[in-house]
């Protein structure tokens, strides 16, 4: 298998660095370099550069561009400024999710770049094909033409001002600005998946890896995916896999705010109209045990009478927090905060309660 | 290249143990210890409870994943490193000063079949 993955731009810096590589969505990729809980540290505090470049980029324009993509996308593009980014999910008719994903408002009418889970590349090109029959649009799968990376954490700002050498402070959260790199186009974003304020920058390849060396050598801490997830996890982000898959919808997943029932018809809302209103059997919660033991993924959510009521997506023992927490999805009658829920790890039964998903508060600049 | 303590013995599961009499002070190796990453928790045993050749005792969990730990002996609990719980990142700091049981062996004979360090070596890289 491991001769059928695939590598990025940056593969052989990560390996002259000695990260710990592993398979990650297809890709061989750094999964740390020093220790998770020191980047994870560095990008709460300072900063630390992602490589991301794995991610797929997918271009879609056209005269019914707007069109197309409010009947495939969840969030409402209509009215969306040039430079600017919304959040939403592909979906299933029965309201399962395909992907989700960022969709940025190109500076030109009709026309978007979507930015994809890596895992998921080849199966949203795939849906966005089969359902633009009928509509007058051009789609394009960029993705192996384009690096990213991402620039984490509070003095991201300033560092990425001084690397790319013109002022970010104007540049407002979920927009984008155009520039050049190589004498080709790149993309600075003011987004991330980090819970803190930060940058992702895509440039053609040979320019990702100079990206990549300037930033390093600007003092930003390479990080890799393992303290990619830990932050994540803490800020209350979804991983498509985890928290989001065919099988959950995104009204499951408490992300009903990044679907607009109140747009025309889309993919999925019927599923979701219904979802809302009837109600759904199971909910994504936040859980907090009193007990430095690690409900990791798969592990079974019961009540405190024994019965199984839920399963574990994602655990860890917060690095930011100090404390042992997780999401679950649990049976929709026992998702309300405070209900005592318990973890069975390995031969034990560890005794919770549900909090709020945003374990961690977020510093994103607004 | 990890560390390998000459005068130790060690489990194919990367367990060391040194042997005090009838005492077996067992821990994880270096090799264990660096492929583990950051250890945020030991999941150990109580005092008293009995432990057998080859079986799953506890548990270190890093912040990624969590790994059994397998008792190299069989025996009863008869300590338990308490510093664990408060510190449990000692073990990536020196894994042969950061013992985690000790056990009173019934069966002194398991410890033919622990490795050498020089036979631990071999699988340790």
């Amino acid at each position: 298998m491991d001769n059928q993955l695939k590598t990025t731009c940056l593969h052989g810096e990560h390996v002259a660095l000695g990260a710990k590589m592993s398979p990650f969505a297809g890709f061989d990729m750094p999964i740390q370099y020093s220790s998770i809980i020191e980047e994870h540290n560095a990008v709460r505090n300072k900063a630390g550069i992602f490589d991301v470049s794995h991610m797929g980029e997918i271009f879609i324009n056209g005269p019914q561009a707007t069109e197309f993509l409010n009947h495939i996308f969840t969030n409402d593009i209509r009215g969306m400024e040039d430079g600017q980014i919304l959040y939403g999910m592909m979906l299933y008719p029965d309201g399962g999710t395909v992907d989700d994903l960022l969709v940025y408002k190109e500076y030109a009418p009709d026309s978007y770049l979507l930015v994809v889970n890596a895992a998921n590349i080849d199966k949203d090109y795939e849906w966005i094909i089969r359902n633009a029959d009928g509509f007058e649009v051009g789609i394009l799968n960029d993705s192996d033409n384009w690096g990213q990376v991402a620039v984490q954490g509070p003095a991201a700002e300033q560092i990425v001002t001084k690397v790319l050498g013109f002022d970010l402070s104007g540049l407002a959260f979920y927009h984008f600005t155009d520039f050049e790199l190589y004498g080709k186009r790149a993309i600075v974003s003011r987004t991330g998946y980090t819970g803190e304020d930060g940058f992702e920058i895509y440039a053609v390849p040979e320019a990702t890896v100079d990206l990549w060396k300037t930033f390093l050598a600007a003092g930003v801490i390479p990080c890799g995916l393992g303290c990619r997830d830990t932050l994540r996890f803490e800020a209350g982000l979804p991983l498509y896999g985890d928290e989001l898959s065919a099988e959950i919808s995104p009204v499951m997943a408490g992300l009903s705010m990044f679907c607009k029932l109140d747009k025309p018809g889309f993919i999925g809302k019927d599923a979701l109209v219904k979802q809302k209103t009837e109600g759904v059997k199971r909910k994504l919660v936040g859980i907090e045990i009193q007990d430095r033991a690690i409900p990791r993924a798969g592990y079974a959510v019961e009540l405190p009478d024994g019965k199984e009521v839920g399963i574990v997506t994602t655990g860890y023992h917060s690095i930011s927090l100090d404390k042992s927490i997780c999401f679950a999805l649990v049976d929709a009658e026992f998702s309300q905060l405070g209900t005592a829920l318990n973890i069975r790890i390995r031969h034990k039964v560890f005794p919770g309660e549900v909090v709020k998903k945003r374990f961690y508060q977020t510093n994103y600049k607004k | 290249m990890s560390k390998i303590l000459e005068e130790l013995l060690y489990s194919d599961s990367h367990e060391w143990v040194k042997v005090d009499g009838n005492i077996a002070i067992v821990g994880v190796s270096d090799f264990a210890q660096a492929e583990m990453g950051d250890i945020t928790y030991v999941d150990v045993p109580s005092e008293g409870d009995s432990v057998s050749k080859g079986e799953d005792f506890g548990a270190l969990e890093s912040v990624k994943a969590s790994s059994e730990l397998y008792s190299p002996v069989s025996g009863t609990v008869a300590a338990v490193n308490t510093e664990l719980e408060d510190k449990p990142e000692l073990i990536n700091e020196d894994p042969y000063a950061a013992w985690i049981i000790k056990v009173e062996m019934s069966d002194k004979s398991e410890l033919d079949s622990l490795l050498s360090a020089a036979a631990y070596a071999e699988i340790a890289d």
